[in-house]
């Protein structure tokens, strides 16, 4: 039976890798069936259509007659405003100014220059805490706590209820990754639970923190009186929570991401070990190979748009898919090698244009962080599943597990 | 060099020497390097100090961020050349193909690469430039000396000038809590450039930070104290400014001059090259053993109708840099045409002004996206029908689309809406350029006519 | 020594040099870069780190010891 590229681009079976159905999709640049997306798979057409004025990320634009598998109320809580994830300017850059005003330049440039102590202190704990190093769980004991813990400091969440944050996080994050055996219902109530508690609980803070300003992002976020005013406590639920979803799962699986790709270059694995400054170029190349975002479903025409010779119209759906264009030969010589020694390295792992992504940063210190003290610490490791079981979510792909064993852990 | 061999000596053994060691000379000898020429490489400058980056000098120097003398450009790659700094080429000869030096050295070479830029354009009366405190910005040692200057605090500055450096030097004062006033002839800052509805919102930014702006007023002269200090400056409107710092930013002369004679086509407007970077000589007739890059160079572009350009723009000089060191090397078919879209930047009072293509020849603006009024916006221009420039206020992120549409030559104005149009954006209006028999300082593009030959045009400073 | 410089034309302003090494590169508005041409040694893995993140790969470093070569005068 043959599938349409779509379908097999959601098929789990596909999951694992993904990256032949890309190379089918790449020989039609634009692909589009029936009343389908707009499935974008090369590299210059994805970065041109991301600095397109004509392409809007407000669900609002969207045709109705369009019918797109990964459309539809999910990832965040409709209750709340969208957040600027979501938005098109003006509103998009308000928002996104207003938040960036208290994470990075030019009003807190040292924000996440200033966190470096304290990620190396949680990646630091979280592996000293692996317990047997016969049987790890690289997922469950490492990826996933790591970003909660940040965003948690981040945020300034009492240390006293991280632990209710990481549960309300993991709930959110497993609705996410719908288990086709599980109870739609009870998945879907399970989340709605997690997700009132959560905004209960940062209501709560946030007003807390308006009575109690820290130097914490979210006391800054509160309480901020700038050239664009003040957040609603909505916009600032909706913020809080863009923050989190958005920067808790790409981070998870950029990190299990790269440790699984090490594991398999061992020969790359050796080298950061000998030179943790090889982190960093090893990290932008995982953006490229195996991006933790691998396509941006949820953008829409504002107007009929040509693109490689096909004329997109007015209000259709569009699928951008970066992980695609990532290994366009077009692009990069040899693109299918991982090959973190490559000069010409602008990915498209962060998105690019007015949307792209706003924790890169932080993304980039935390998965350097971490990989470079794995390779450090763990003695000899080695995978004891390849592949490893995945997440069924297609667009922030990733393993669920991930089954190492190591011969020791050093100090 | 025909396919005789010739070609492949010349690589391995020949002598290219380069006049102007600046940013387009050093990209210019990384590439010759990096291609595999491997004869002498002389390179000549007429500034003591080894290649350096000029942008600097008017933002991060003048604030005090960085010292003009710690601004040298970071090298690609060692490229193994004669340095003979602080010692200017004075003439050529291309029948012996030998550059003369100041110095009364001569310097052989089988394929010579003119990189000399340009100057800044002083103020025309030569006592009162003298006068201390008079200040213009184009070198390293201007910088330097400007810089100290205003970090002793000066009671006020004036600028003359408002095109870009003008304005960022208006800048830079008021973010050291200095008082400036500022002198423009046109109607608003950066007129030339990008015309009076942009100049419009330029202007406005310089009195929201405090700066006294003049438009539409000329300084007829400087006046000194009995110490020789510079103390005043008369304007055309019968006023006076009294400054203790005056900056003469009116613009750029080409650095030709030495080039007298010698039978190339270069004048005040530059030299006319071939769009391979191929200097022309006076009889129109493309050299093939000199070539010219950077500043001074006005090449034939295909996107405005093949109209020699000048461009002073730092872009502009490492692509010519890279075509002209390629093409040097490279038999005829080989050869590669300078085709990129024009582009520039300038930061002044926090925002980030970039500019694609030539917004100066534009007669309509369009304010595609974004707000005049929020000062944050993108302008498309158009000229005949068609998309020839485009402006960004800090919007940089989406110039790459107004790019394309220019390469491509697409209709003006656009049909299609875009994100984040607004009520002001619904119609194109005059772009608002001065009188183009009117000389400025200000267009960052020129045009100077379809001759090659063309010495006619000659500037004649207002001031 | 490390000499820096940026091509601001690339430069849109994502500001992830100035995140990562905020000594040597800052933002200054929203969008304009403002950085220092020399940083000192001792900033060459932030800038390196800096330098690679940039999503538009605009940011030159040094990469040869040019002073060495770059005299002044005649030779």
């Amino acid at each position: 039976m043959t599938q349409s590229p779509l379908h097999r681009i959601l098929d789990f079976a596909n999951r694992a890798d993904p990256y032949p159905v890309y190379e089918e999709l790449r020989k039609t640049p634009v692909y589009h069936e029936d009343d389908g997306p707009y499935v974008i798979s090369t590299y210059y057409e994805i970065r041109s259509l991301l600095h397109d004025p004509r392409i809007s990320s407000d669900a609002r634009n969207l045709s109705s007659a369009t019918r797109d598998p990964l459309a539809g109320p999910d990832q965040e809580d409709m209750a709340l405003p969208p957040s600027f994830l979501r938005l098109d300017p003006p509103e998009h850059d308000r928002l996104r100014r207003m938040t960036n005003r208290h994470f990075g330049p030019p009003h807190s440039p040292h924000r996440v220059d200033g966190m470096r102590a304290e990620l190396h202190g949680i990646v630091s704990g979280l592996v000293d805490g692996i317990g047997d190093p016969g049987r790890i769980d690289l997922v469950e004991q490492f990826s996933y706590p790591f970003p909660v813990t940040v965003i948690c400091r981040l945020l300034g969440v009492p240390r006293e209820d991280e632990a209710r944050f990481h549960t309300w996080a993991d709930t959110i994050a497993a609705s996410l990754d719908p288990d086709p055996d599980a109870d739609p219902a009870e998945r879907g109530r399970g989340a709605h639970d997690a997700r009132t508690q959560l905004g209960m609980y940062l209501a709560g803070l946030i007003e807390e923190r308006r009575r109690n300003p820290g130097d914490d992002m979210l006391s800054e976020l509160a309480t901020a009186k700038g050239p664009d005013g003040t957040m609603s406590t909505m916009e600032l639920l909706s913020t809080a929570a863009l923050l989190l979803i958005a920067g808790h799962e790409t981070t998870v699986n950029l990190v299990t991401n790269g440790m699984l790709t090490l594991l398999r270059h061992p020969e790359v694995l050796q080298r950061l070990r000998a030179d943790p400054r090889l982190a960093v170029p090893v990290v932008e190349e995982l953006l490229r190979f195996e991006p933790p975002v691998q396509l941006l479903p949820q953008r829409t025409t504002l107007a009929d748009v040509e693109v490689h010779g096909v004329n997109i119209p007015k209000g259709a759906s569009l699928w951008l898919v970066l992980a695609s264009g990532n290994r366009d030969p077009r692009r990069f010589g040899d693109p299918d090698r991982f090959d973190p020694d490559r000069e010409d390295i602008q990915h498209l792992g962060f998105g690019s244009g007015i949307h792209s992504c706003f924790g890169a940063p932080l993304a980039r210190l935390e998965a350097q962080l971490a990989l470079s003290e794995l390779a450090r610490r763990l003695e000899n490791p080695r995978l004891l599943e390849d592949p490893p079981p995945y997440r069924r979510n297609a667009v922030l792909r990733g393993p669920r597990h991930l089954h190492i064993a190591c011969d020791g852990i050093r100090a | 060099m025909l396919g005789d061999g010739s070609l492949e000596r010349f690589r391995r053994e020949g002598r290219i020497v380069v006049v102007g060691a600046s940013l387009a000379g050093l990209r210019a000898a990384e590439t010759l390097r990096d291609q595999g020429f491997a004869g002498s490489l002389t390179m000549i400058g007429a500034e003591p100090h080894e290649p350096y980056d000029r942008p600097p000098l008017s933002k991060q120097v003048l604030l005090g961020r960085a010292s003009a003398d710690r601004t040298a450009l970071p090298r690609r790659r060692s490229v193994d050349a004669n340095w003979r700094l602080g010692v200017p080429a004075t003439g050529l000869d291309m029948a012996a193909k030998r550059v003369r030096l100041a110095d009364g050295d001569e310097v052989p070479y089988d394929r010579l690469l003119i990189s000399t830029g340009v100057r800044s354009r002083p103020w025309p009366h030569e006592d009162q430039a003298e006068l201390d405190g008079v200040f213009v910005l184009r070198t390293r040692d201007d910088g330097a000396a400007l810089a100290r200057r205003l970090a002793e605090g000066p009671r006020r500055v004036l600028v003359i000038g408002a095109g870009f450096t003008g304005s960022e030097i208006a800048s830079a004062c008021c973010e050291r809590g200095l008082a400036v006033t500022v002198a423009e002839r046109g109607a608003s800052p950066l007129v030339g450039a990008l015309g009076g509805v942009v100049g419009a919102v330029a202007a406005e930014l310089q009195r929201e930070h405090g700066v006294d702006l003049r438009c539409g007023v000329m300084v007829t002269a400087l006046e000194g104290d009995a110490s020789g200090r510079v103390r005043a400056a008369q304007l055309s409107d019968g006023s006076t400014v009294e400054a203790d710092v005056v900056i003469v930013s009116l613009g750029a002369t080409r650095n030709t001059e030495w080039l007298a004679g010698s039978g190339l086509a270069a004048g005040p407007r530059g030299i006319a090259c071939d769009a391979g970077c191929r200097a022309f000589d006076i009889r129109g007739i493309v050299t093939d053993d000199v070539y010219a890059a950077g500043d001074v160079a006005r090449c034939p572009h295909p996107l405005f109708g093949y109209q020699f350009l000048s461009l002073e723009h730092w872009g502009n000089a490492v692509s010519q840099a890279g075509i002209a060191a390629h093409n040097m090397l490279s038999e005829s078919t080989d050869r590669l045409p300078h085709m990129d879209v024009p582009a520039f930047w300038s930061a002044q009072f926090g925002v980030n002004i970039k500019s694609v293509g030539a917004p100066s020849l534009g007669t309509e603006i369009l304010v595609a996206q974004g707000s005049l009024k929020e000062h944050r916006f993108v302008g498309v221009y158009g000229y005949q029908g068609r998309v020839i420039g485009a402006v960004a206020f800090d919007q940089a992120r989406w110039l790459p689309f107004y790019q394309e549409l220019i390469e491509r030559t697409a209709p003006f104005p656009p049909p299609f809406p875009t994100v984040d149009r607004r009520s002001d954006g619904q119609r194109p209006v005059d772009a608002d350029f001065p009188d183009p028999s009117v000389p400025t300082h200000g267009p960052t593009v020129t045009l100077s006519g379809y001759s090659p030959a063309d010495r006619r045009m000659t500037f004649t400073p207002a001031h | 020594m490390l000499r820096i410089a940026v091509d601001l034309n690339r430069c849109q302003g994502y500001a992830q040099c100035a995140f990562l090494a905020p000594e040597v590169f800052a933002m200054h508005g929203e969008e304009s870069l403002l950085y220092s041409p020399e940083a000192d040694e001792e900033q060459r893995e932030k800038v390196m780190q800096a330098a690679a993140a940039c999503p538009v790969q605009a940011i030159l470093v040094d990469t040869v010891d040019a002073p060495a070569e770059a005299v002044s005068g005649a030779r």
